[in-house]
Order: C-alpha cells, then structure tokens, then sequence
C-alpha cells in the first residue's frame, strides 16, 4: 500500500504538558487506520494536528514531521484553509449546521467558488449517495438538518465532508454516539469509502477497529506503543500492554 | 465511630409542612403579581384619560393633523410631528447602535481572545449603566458643537445630536443580546464549519448570526423600543419645536419629549393639556407594546423554523 501521510517524530504540547511524544509511523492510503487507547492518551490530539484544528486551543506547540503531499502539515506556511479542504473531519457528536439538508451539503464547496445550480445540485446528489443518505433525503432535500435522526444526521456530516472532494478522512469516534444499528450503517459505509479515501479512525471500541481497519495505532499516554496490521495487532501483539489493552483487561 | 442508627431526623408533621408550603406559595404569588397589577394600573389610568381626550378631539385629528399646538390658541392636536420626531430619532440611533452594537456582538463573541472579551464585556455593560441624562449632556455639549462646527446651520437643539447620543446609549443593548444569543450557538457548528475550511468571517457570517438570528433581531427590535421611550436625552438636546420637518439638524420633539415638558409646566388636571399627555402616553405605550410583542413573535418563529 502507498503511503498517503509520513508522520515522522511528531511532538505536541498543550502548554507545559507533553501531549504526543515521538510519533513515527505511516498512514497508508485508501485504507482505514483505526488509532485505539485509553482516554486522553492523545488520539484525538493527533487527529486534530492532521487538519490543524489544534489551532484553536491557545498556547499549543508542535515539533516534527508530518507529510502531506510532500508538505508538513505542522509548518506554520500550510494554509490551513486549503488543508482542511482536503483533509475533511467528522466529529464525535453529529454537528450539521441548523440549515437544510441541501444548505448543509453544499456549505463546504459554495464556499470554495462552486456556484451554479446544476453543479451544486449534482455534488448534493453524489454526497448523499456516497453517504448512503440519498434514499432516506432525496425528499426531504430542503427540510432542516436538526429534524434528522442522530445515525442520519452523521450521515450528513460525512456527506457534506465527502462534498470538498477530500482525499483524507479524520474520524472522531464517529459511532459512539449513536445506536448500534447506526453504527453498522457508518461502519459499513466506511469500508466503502475506503477504496477512495485514506481514514483515520479514533475508536473506543475495539471491535469496531478491528471489524474495519487495516492498521491500528495504539496510543498510550502520549506514545504510539504498537503500530501495525491490524490483524497482527489483535491476534499477536508484540506488546503485552497492547495485548492486554485490546482483551480489556484495562483502559 | 458513630453508627447510623444514633443519627436523628428533625420530625415535621405532614401538616405543617403542606401549611407552610402553601403560604410560601401565596406571598410568591404576591410578590408576582405587583408588576402586573401595577401594569394593569398604569394602563387603565393612562386608557381612562385618552379616552376623555378623543371625546374632545377627534381621533383623525389626532392621527392625521399635521399641527401640533395643544397649548396654543388656535389649538391643534395632530400627533404626525411628534411621530415624526420620535421615528427620526429612532431611525439615527438605530443606524448607530445596530452596526455597532452587531460589530462589538460579533468581535467579543468570535474574534477576541478569552482574556479580552473578559474585560470588555463588563465596560460594556457598564456603559449601559449611564444615566440618560448623562448622555443628554454629552449630546447637548459635545456632539452638538462638533456637528456645528461640521455643519454650520446646525440648531442648537436638533434632532442628529439626540439621535446620536440615544444610538450609542443603545448600543451595549444591542451588543450584549446579540452577543449572548451568539455566544449560545454550540461551539461544535463552528468547529464544523472550521473543518470544511471556512474562514472566521464565514463561520460569522454563514454559521453563528444565522443560528443566533432570533437573539439579534430581537435586540434590534428592543434597541429601536427603547430609542421610542427614551425621554431625557431627547428633553434636553432635540428641542422643543413639534413641527413637521426632514432635516435632522432641526429642532424637533419627540412624543416623550412633549410629555416631559408639558408635565414640567404646572397644568391642571381635567383640562384638555393635561388629558393630551395621556393621550400621547397611550401611543407612545402602543407603539413600544408592538414592538416587545413583534420581538417575542420573532424569536418564537425563528423557534420553530428550526425545530
């Protein structure tokens, strides 16, 4: 497998606290890499410096590499715009915009210089279908995105992601959320997407990463313990913390 | 070490407690219905009165004449330059407080760094805390020479000075309801936005003031209530001249502004002067009631449009 993001020595920091330490590994492209861990052991950390949404928090800071079409997303001249135009995010808790379901499908790509009806009425179709929303919302197209249910209206957010043409997928817990046969709804969609998209997936569940990835980061307390297949990971880990991570025995 | 069974419960008998509740229950009650009681007063008073005035004159006087001079001889009870007035100073103080009351909303609730926003904030509503007649001063001997210097044939009293005073003393009004109803948007819509690559200003623009709209056009709504019902900067810096003009760098009055003067004056009660005041007050009180009410129904609208 190719590899879409080189994360090479990476370090963060929220203030004085050294948050990820030394993060080396690589990204493979059109896969699902699921990052598993105990909370606060800098999962969500490290999606977040993928599409700088660290930003946000003052007095962060990080060090190293990590490679992007043979830029490093940490310096300080990416343009995070552009980034996260390309690197889209769905979060833990489904966020549509309190807008129609149309309204919030083409929020990204209006923004960004598409402007005609037809193009825009075509991306909103693609998006759902892609989404496997098309069906439940053809219909619905203009009602407000608020009145959806929770698995619909993350469906939407991963819809109106997938409207920028993104190439990279950040996920956030996406399902923990939601109920279970909406999260087989996403999970399914996920391994779907797959075979264009390169996602990275932050999940508490360890079946659901084992169920759909490729490749497992565990993190613990800042530091990637194991990386690797993830059926190597859960069959055979080297680790004996990872192994006895993923039986449940902690965490 | 103590065991539970020596801990002893304060026994109450039901009886009492369903006694004591229950007064506790009426003097709330009391407590409640003094302002409406109060309202209801104030209104029936102010009713009574205006209804004895359009038994002298007639109602389409009143609404249409276009001479003001109740205390003249010939007298004339056409409430339009008094409207007009009080719509003029409406409208200059809405054409301050509204951009700037938005734009300080928008700055303290998306763009300020926490530290910031804690120390402005509270000026702000400090600001909202100045007495009116503070502000009519200001109007009188600071806005005024400004804008006679700017434009000589500015009055002494005029209606762009009071208008103006009255707009910056809204604006913390507007800033503080437009602001809360922002800072009540959930941060995760705008992470949402961030993460498609919207810029601040969209995120402003596109995300947080159409999810806060009802909270903003309520307080446009308030702001424009209050400039109606403001008396003491309008007293001292518009003027006393009820006639029909365009120019804001007239003289004008406003409806408040004649109540206040004519109150000053001693009139007696009975007398067609004296009824005028209430028949003015129960307009001024009809307008600014549509207003408060135009706000509510605003804000539920907006409600179930998102629901």
């Amino acid at each position: 497998m190719a590899v879409k993001v080189n994360v090479e020595h990476v370090d963060f920091w929220y203030g004085d606290l050294h948050a990820l330490k030394d993060l080396t590994f690589d990204v493979p492209e059109k896969s699902i890499t699921a990052l598993i861990g105990p909370s606060g052991c800098g999962k969500t950390t490290f999606l977040k410096l993928m599409n700088r949404m660290n930003d946000f928090i003052p007095g962060t800071r990080a060090t190293g590499k990590l490679i992007y079409h043979d830029r490093n997303i940490i310096s300080y001249d990416v343009d995070v715009v552009e980034l996260r135009m390309k690197i889209g995010m769905v979060f833990q808790k489904p966020n549509p915009f309190p807008k129609s379901v149309y309204e919030n499908v083409i929020y990204g790509p209006k923004r960004h210089g598409v402007k005609r009806k037809a193009d825009l009425d075509l991306l909103v179709e693609k998006s759902l279908r892609q989404a496997s929303l098309w069906d439940e919302a053809k219909d619905i197209l203009n009602r407000s995105a608020m009145t959806l249910s929770g698995g619909q209206q993350q469906r939407l957010c991963i819809a109106r992601c997938l409207a920028m043409e993104p190439d990279v997928l950040l996920m956030d817990e996406p399902t923990s959320a939601l109920d279970p046969t909406s999260t087989q709804f996403i999970e399914d969609l996920l391994v779907r997407l797959k075979e264009d998209y390169t996602i990275l997936i932050v999940t508490h569940n360890m079946q659901q990463a084992a169920r759909i990835s490729e490749k497992t980061a565990f993190f613990l307390l800042g530091e990637v313990i194991e990386f690797g297949d993830t059926r190597e990971i859960f069959l055979n880990a080297k680790n004996p913390t990872t192994e006895r991570y993923i039986s449940g025995r902690f965490g | 070490m103590p065991r539970t069974g020596e801990i002893t419960f304060r026994k109450r008998s039901a009886n009492g407690t369903r006694i004591q509740e229950t007064l506790i229950r009426w003097v709330l009650l009391a407590c409640a219905s003094i302002s409406v009681l109060t309202t209801i007063a104030v209104v029936g008073t102010l009713f009574e009165e205006s209804f004895a005035f359009f038994r002298v004159v007639p109602l389409s006087e009143f609404l249409f004449g276009t001479q003001w001079t109740p205390t003249l001889l010939p007298r004339h009870f056409g409430i339009l330059p008094l409207l007009a007035g009080t719509l003029m100073i409406a409208l200059t103080s809405s054409l301050i407080a509204i951009p700037f009351g938005l734009g300080s909303a928008v700055y303290l609730s998306e763009y300020a760094p926490r530290k910031v926003r804690r120390v402005l904030k509270p000026i702000l509503e400090i600001l909202a805390g100045i007495p009116s007649i503070v502000f009519g001063f200001f109007a009188l001997t600071f806005i005024t020479p400004i804008l006679q210097r700017l434009i000589p044939s500015t009055q002494v009293f005029n209606a762009l000075s009071a208008g103006l005073a009255v707009g910056i003393m809204i604006i913390p009004l507007v800033a503080s309801i437009s602001e809360d109803a922002m800072a009540a948007v959930p941060d995760s819509m705008r992470k949402g936005a961030f993460a498609l690559g919207a810029t601040r200003m969209e995120v402003t623009t596109g995300i947080v003031i159409p999810a806060a709209i009802s909270g903003i056009g309520a307080s446009f709504i308030l702001a424009v209530s209050r400039a109606i019902g403001e008396t003491m900067i309008v007293a001292i810096a518009a003027g006393q001249s009820p006639v029909l003009t365009g120019n804001p760098l007239n003289s004008i009055q406003t409806m408040t502004g004649f109540m206040v003067n004519l109150s000053l004056g001693d009139i007696q009660q009975g007398t067609i002067e004296y009824k005028t005041v209430f028949a003015v007050g129960s307009m001024l009180f009809l307008m600014t009631f549509a207003m408060n009410l135009m706000a509510r129904l605003t804000i539920r609208r907006y409600k179930e449009a998102r629901k």
